[in-house]
């Protein structure tokens, strides 16, 4: 009993969720808080989710100009490491280009899936599901998804938007290799691209009953000079009621994407 | 106590795999067993073994007929398709490759089945109501090939069809699985039948392959106020012994199951037969539609195979050329 004690009282401060089989269990509904899904390198907030020049300064672009502060851009510490992502040069051009031109490129206007490991950090909760052979991500935006493999089928068979997932623990880490992506996704809503090459090593550590500390590593030879990673924490959603709500943005964009071929077009300004 | 916790704990994790079977798991749903029953077989629910053998040895010449290598010498079809039925679509557009309909019959307790439907016991949907027929023959004046012509502005039917994005179907939309897949109840289509499941204590995640939806139920969970709808219902599970018992409610005003309305209520069963298979049976219930609740079931056999993403919106530039081709239809009758 004398050397229970202090196991079982060490284990109600930490509180640490386990499984049946002694694995850490990430069961719940999770969100993280904060700026990263606008810009995951560090930034001072700015007027507009896209800019151009004006005579004193940079000001929200026409099209994101009616949407006033609700379009502008909170300042963030950063998640990247150091603060900044190792384009290479040309790599970064094109993340500036993609920037100036946001609302026309990013994936997220049109609804498309959301890559990893942006499903991660963006303003929706997601939920994990897991038992003693499985973790399966359900996402709310878009309804995306995936299932992390913990038998390594080797290099995935096609490119897709959420990459193929391969799992394995490293003690009471649970660490995700993702590939296989297309390079259509982005990791923020400031034209930061990658391409096909993209392998992302995510570790998800339990901190406690409710938080998880978030890692992820990128890297892509083609786009990056170096690897780089990110890091943050996600909250257990603590509602009594918290759940996923069903997010099918697909209708929500269909005026944007189809509109002006409907019969009686709306007006487009 | 070092045995007390003991014992404690050893409840605990039996509690975890006690009666309540695991579902979790990849399957397969592919069948060609039909939801509704041929006529010739009436109120018969098995097929004999011989009728079953001909059911399979007919899909498999079909399939092996559509295997055939294309002619390279071929010309184009004629123009409005050549007339031939099925998935291809009358022009051309889906070969066997992407066809994955299943090779037999299921068997349930040893029998091959006629229909998936077996309440009504002629396993036929059963009659519509006065209202329903009407709104099924409105929507047939929508429901009709494309022959190249913009037959909705020579009959004046307005809104014509391909008016609005919103009139297409949900499928073609790309925001539910097409036909009966996504569900409930979640029925075999022309492919794409794969179903992950994640069973967890308090939660069951069903996966449906088309458009990656994904159900989650939420065991002995209260139902979602009724502001709250969602496109493939609120569920909630219980175990009732060895069995999950699914209720859903809460659906959309256009779910994706026959002209089905709002109020549709869906009652599903699933059971573990042997470490391979699931039992699936349902019951759905819509006065708005049907004038009797109906009822069948299916097996879920397990399968190696992986699901592979459904990025369906991400790809859908047909949709843009069904409206695109509409208006240019449109103006093709106006200039005469």
């Amino acid at each position: 009993m004398t050397k229970l004690l202090p196991i079982l009282f060490s284990a109600a401060l930490v509180a640490q969720p386990r499984l049946p089989n002694g694995k850490p269990n990430f069961n719940g509904i999770w969100q993280a808080i904060g700026p990263a899904h606008y810009d995951v390198e560090r930034h001072m907030a700015r007027a507009s989710l896209m800019l151009r020049d004006g005579p004193h300064g940079p000001l929200a672009s026409a099209p994101t100009l009616r949407l006033g502060a609700v379009g502008s851009v909170p300042g963030g510490i950063g998640i990247v490491e150091g603060g900044k992502i190792p384009y290479k040069p040309d790599a970064a051009a094109k993340r500036d280009e993609n920037r100036k031109n946001w609302i026309d490129r990013d994936p997220e206007v049109k609804c498309y899936l959301p890559g990893i490991p942006r499903a991660t950090y963006m303003p929706f909760p997601f939920q994990i599901i897991q038992n003693t052979n499985s973790v399966f991500m359900n996402y709310e935006y878009a309804g995306a998804v995936r299932d992390i493999l913990f038998k390594d089928p080797g290099p995935a068979e096609t490119d897709s938007w959420m990459g193929q997932s391969v799992g394995r623990w490293e003690g009471d880490t649970l660490v995700i290799v993702t590939a296989g992506f297309n390079d259509q996704t982005w990791f923020d809503r400031s034209g930061t691209h990658h391409s096909n090459q993209l392998k992302v090593t995510e570790r998800f550590t339990l901190n406690g009953a409710n938080h998880i500390r978030y890692e992820a590593t990128m890297e892509d030879p083609e786009v990056f000079t170096a690897p780089w990673k990110i890091s943050l924490p996600l909250y257990r959603r603590m509602e009594p009621d918290a759940r996923l709500m069903d997010f099918k943005c697909v209708e929500f964009v269909e005026e944007l994407i189809f509109g002006e071929h409907r019969r009686k077009p709306l007006p487009r300004q | 106590m070092q045995r007390i916790i003991l014992s404690v704990l050893t409840a605990l994790a039996a509690c975890y795999g006690q009666a309540r079977p695991d579902l979790s798991g990849t399957y397969d749903i592919a069948t060609l067993t039909p939801l509704t029953r041929p006529a010739k077989f009436g109120e018969r629910l098995a097929l004999t073994a011989e009728e079953a053998r001909v059911i399979e040895r007919q899909e498999a010449a079909i399939v092996a007929a559509r295997n055939q290598k294309s002619d390279p010498n071929r010309s184009a079809p004629p123009v409005g398709g050549d007339g031939s039925q099925g998935p291809a679509g009358n022009v051309g557009g889906y070969n066997s490759f992407w066809v994955d309909r299943g090779t037999g019959a299921f068997q349930i307790d040893g029998k091959f089945r006629t229909s998936i439907i077996t309440n009504p016991a002629n396993g036929q949907l059963p009659a519509m109501t006065p209202e329903a027929i009407k709104r099924a023959r409105e929507r047939a004046k929508y429901n009709r090939p494309n022959d190249g012509v913009a037959f909705w502005i020579k009959e004046g039917i307005t809104p014509g069809p391909y008016d609005d994005p919103e009139l297409r179907p949900l499928a073609e939309r790309c925001l539910l699985a097409f036909g009966t897949s996504s569900g409930p109840p979640m029925l075999p289509v022309m492919y794409n039948n794969l179903k992950r499941i994640v069973q967890t204590n308090d939660t069951v995640m069903i996966l449906n392959e088309m458009v990656h939806d994904a159900r989650i139920i939420r065991i002995n969970g209260k139902h979602e106020p009724p502001e709250i709808r969602r496109w493939m219902g609120d569920s909630i599970g219980r175990w009732e012994g060895a069995t999950l018992v699914v209720d859903t409610t809460n659906f959309n005003d256009t779910p994706a199951l026959f002209g089905a309305t709002r109020d549709l209520h869906v009652i599903e069963r699933f059971s573990r037969i042997d470490a391979k298979t699931l039992r699936y049976q349902f019951t759905v219930e819509d006065s708005n539609v049907w004038t009797k609740p109906w009822s069948g079931e299916i097996l879920f056999p397990a399968t190696d195979q992986r699901v592979f993403e459904y990025a369906c919106h991400e790809g859908n530039y047909s949709f843009e050329g069904i409206l695109k081709g509409a208006r240019i239809l449109e103006k093709e009758v106006e200039k005469k």
